[in-house]
């Protein structure tokens, strides 16, 4: 133990050259460190939204929306094969992942099985008596959750681009959900309302042979929907309503483009749009065919405006109006650029943190670390010397290090981050207390000096482990199970266990053998 | 610059003779802290019990909190609360969970934000689903009971059982005792509480090791010494390092208390209850239970059969 190398004595510096060469552009400003050659290590502390202000949002994709979609689309479909076949059937519907019909009829069951298989040769279909159900497989199930996820994400993806936001994270967690953090944002709320929205646009013809009210008391004839018209000033359970034909005449998807702009006439802040080829053929002839009539655009279940067909519109191009503020036909028409999510998201958790409380609370936790530090460094001293400053030594180098390896592994300082490093401040010393009050007793017990930290440092060392494996195990389950910041404490800490055992056995070891070797002291200031 | 001997060398206090009153006063934190947490109960976070929580700083001076309050609770949003943060200006709101799904609780953020106006700094925003607290909750409690395993499979590993029984249990009183002071003081708990019980854990297992290391010790070199006399020696032994460690952890988590922040400051309280409350608990607990779980002469016998040290005299009748 009193015995060091050279080898041992060359690569205890340079790891602590490199935890300072690792360190050293966090105390550069941020501008000076981004202009450093790529030779010298350039990379800052990545700082938690916490710190640097932003939001973070977890969102779920509605799956079971786009499952619904789907079965909808198979009793349709069924729907149309039974009537066209003339098999009367009754009790069509669909269940969570499956839809089922009745057949009264025995001898038209072997018929009406045959076309169900056909709807969808992947599902399982069955006949159980007189009711034949189709069920969705789990791996038809899962076929669409993984594609709902992913073109979610590659939508959120576009949306928040458009919005200018720099550097965000969007990631798939688990299932069915969706991580978006989004650092240093201004107005939260826009991006939040621009990725809530589904902003699924379709075109749809206004039934007008059906009577509204008629439908309202809950006779909707098949093949409308009731849909309300999108008035921000209506009350909630006052808003007009409006019988739409449930086919789809034109939709969104067939969008090439989406700009805000201004009415020619009155001025008004509209939203222009252009179709592409098969979009403007399709709405070509349904204007063609429908003038004079009102149709609908619909937005997300809401009707924006119904206005009417004044003549056919063959260039493929045209413009929503509604009762629209600038603002909102800027939104709707990154909407539309982006396109729309394959179901619906809802926000499960949200943190946001304002630039102001970011800043102010690394500023409390410098300050709390510097004081930390200073006064761990004067009760050191004065509880042990010599060694004592020897121990301070290794103390600021192992915040060195902890810096140094934070950066180095682009890992995330947060709040919890940084208190882990002034529990470190403490804890850091704990193993040089150890190997000193050992070298203190073995002094006592008549040894000499050179045998006394010899025996001091063996003997504390797997007391040294034994005691921060613990620790350690606490850090890595902590990191394992925890969420968010809470990580950023694990990860602070357990950096902070490893390095700290490396400076106390390594580097305070080396100071007091070279110490030793050229001084050869008597007894010991301990 | 000479060293100061805090704790003298030869310090000789009889914890194992009083071992019956720490038992007595742990008994009684253990049973206050269990009574406290299921007759009052912990006073939730958002974290875990869904909700919203929003701080604010008044661009105009000092913030009105009743004017606020007042306002606040004519929203119909049910349990609203208001209290200063750290400065005149800046206020935290709470507001309890909205019945109804996810939807309901982003529509209750954005109806206080209506209601309070402009004239306020957004510092933070979270909100927490009903799902997600319901996991939080459960990732908590599986964290810290699997953290406790692995800690008492490890000492088990490397000591005899009856050393990991004991750090196990002295693990256990020191995290309820924090648990209890949370439910007494009625602080909140939310994740970085679960972060500070799981360091305390830690904290706590450390120091027990390092007593119970020299336990291990002194059972090879002293074989014929009592037991009781030898846990006591254990103690005095290692007492100076306990307490100077115990110290610096305790002036840094101090300087974060302090001046770290509103943010951190119960986190903050909860480590320095837990460093308190670990230390005692390993000297005064840890080692005084190893006198009952059956340490006699074949375990320490067993601990004699890897014996390096040389400070160890042969003992006939040892296996």
């Amino acid at each position: 133990m009193v015995n060091f190398p050279t080898w041992k004595k060359f690569l205890v510096a340079v790891i602590c050259f490199l935890g300072i060469a690792f360190a050293a552009p966090n105390f550069v400003s941020e501008d000076l460190a981004q202009e450093l050659p790529d030779w010298v290590p350039h990379k800052q502390v990545n700082l938690g939204l916490d710190l640097r202000g932003g939001s973070h949002l977890l969102l779920e994709v509605e799956v079971q929306a786009v499952i619904d979609e789907y079965l909808e689309s198979l009793v349709d479909s069924a729907r149309a094969d039974l009537r066209g076949e003339r098999i009367r059937y009754r009790a069509l519907g669909k269940q969570q992942r499956s839809i089922g019909v009745t057949i009264p009829q025995e001898d038209q069951r072997e018929k009406a099985l045959q076309l169900m298989r056909d709807i969808d040769t992947a599902a399982e279909t069955s006949i159980d008596g007189d009711r034949i159900t189709i069920s969705m497989t789990d791996q038809q199930i899962v076929e669409r959750r993984t594609s709902a996820v992913q073109q979610s994400i590659e939508i959120i993806r576009r949306r928040i681009d458009e919005t200018g936001v720099r550097e965000p994270t969007i990631q798939r967690q688990g299932d069915d959900r969706v991580i978006v953090q989004l650092p240093g944002i201004d107005d939260p709320e826009r991006v939040k309302r621009l990725i809530g929205k589904t902003a699924k646009l379709t075109f749809q013809m206004v039934d007008i042979q059906n009577s509204v009210d008629e439908a309202m008391a809950g006779r909707v004839p098949p093949g409308s929907l009731l849909l309300p018209m999108a008035d921000p000033s209506a009350a909630p359970g006052q808003e007009q309503y409006i019988l739409v034909r449930k086919r789809i005449a034109v939709s969104g998807e067939n969008l090439v483009d989406a700009q805000p702009t201004f009415d020619g006439r009155d001025s008004q802040p509209v939203v222009s749009f252009r179709f592409d080829t098969i979009g403007a053929r399709k709405f070509g002839k349904v204007t063609t065919e429908n003038v004079k009539r009102p149709f609908a655009i619909v937005l997300d279940g809401k009707v924006i405006s119904a206005p009417v067909i004044q003549e056919p519109i063959l260039g493929g191009s045209g413009q929503i109006s509604g009762s629209f503020s600038v603002q909102e036909t800027n939104d709707l028409a990154l909407l539309l650029r982006a396109g729309a999510l394959p179901a619906p998201l809802t926000i499960l958790e949200e943190r946001t943190v304002g630039p102001g409380l970011g800043a102010d609370s690394i500023a409390a936790g410098e300050i709390a670390c510097i004081v930390g530090l200073i006064a761990v460094v004067i009760f050191m001293a004065i509880a042990y010397g010599r060694f004592g400053i020897y121990a301070d030594v290794a103390l600021a180098m192992n915040i060195f290090m902890i810096l140094g390896v934070l950066s180095m592994l682009q890992a995330t300082l947060t709040l919890p981050g940084i208190a882990g490093i002034v529990l470190t401040i403490g804890m850091a010393v704990d193993a040089n207390v150890l190997i000193f009050e050992r070298i203190r007793e073995e002094m006592r017990a008549g040894r000499t000096p050179i045998s006394s930290i010899d025996a001091g440092y063996s003997r504390a060392l797997s007391t040294i482990i034994d005691a921060n494996l613990t620790t350690l195990i606490a850090a890595i389950l902590l990191f394992a199970f925890g969420s968010g910041p809470v990580r950023g404490f694990a990860v602070t800490l357990s950096i902070g266990i490893v390095t700290s055992m490396f400076t106390a056995i390594m580097l305070t070891r080396l100071f007091v053998v070279s110490w030793l070797r050229s001084k050869r002291p008597t007894e010991l200031p301990l | 610059m000479k060293p100061l001997n805090l704790i003298p060398a030869d310090v000789d206090i009889g914890f194992i003779i009083k071992r019956k009153l720490f038992f007595v006063f742990s008994a009684l934190m253990i049973v206050t802290s269990i009574a406290l947490v299921t007759t009052k109960g912990l006073n939730f976070g958002i974290d875990f019990k869904g909700g919203i929580l929003i701080e604010i700083r008044n661009q105009e001076g000092p913030a009105n909190i009743s004017d606020m309050r007042g306002k606040l609770s004519s929203l119909g949003l049910g349990d609203v609360s208001l209290q200063e943060f750290g400065e005149p200006t800046d206020v935290l709101i709470r507001i309890q969970r909205q019945p109804g799904g996810d939807e309901a609780q982003q529509q209750a953020v954005n109806t206080v934000k209506s209601a309070l106006g402009d004239k306020v700094d957004y510092r933070r925003t979270e909100f927490v689903g009903p799902q997600v607290s319901a996991e939080l909750l459960e990732n908590g409690i599986f964290a810290v009971s699997l953290a406790m395993l692995a800690i008492l499979v490890y000492i088990w590993f490397r000591f005899e059982w009856q050393f990991g029984v004991g750090a196990v249990i002295a693990l256990l009183h020191d995290v309820t005792a924090t648990i209890g002071i949370f439910a007494l003081l009625d602080f909140e708990f939310n994740l970085s509480t679960v972060a500070a019980v799981l360091t305390i854990a830690g904290y706590s297992i450390n120091d027990t090791v390092v007593v119970y290391d020299r336990v291990r010790e002194n059972l090879r070199k002293y074989k014929t010494m009592p037991l009781g006399e030898l846990l006591n020696l254990s103690i005095n032994n290692t007492l100076s390092r306990t307490i100077i460690t115990s110290f610096t952890t305790l002036l840094a988590l101090l300087a974060l208390f302090f001046l770290g922040g509103e943010v951190i400051r119960d986190f903050s309280f909860a480590m320095i209850w837990g460093i308190v409350v670990g230390t005692y608990s390993s000297i005064c607990v840890a080692v005084p239970l190893l006198l009952y779980f059956g340490l006699d002469d074949k375990a320490r016998g067993n601990l004699a059969g890897d014996d390096t040290d040389e400070g160890a005299e042969p003992q006939p009748g040892a296996s």
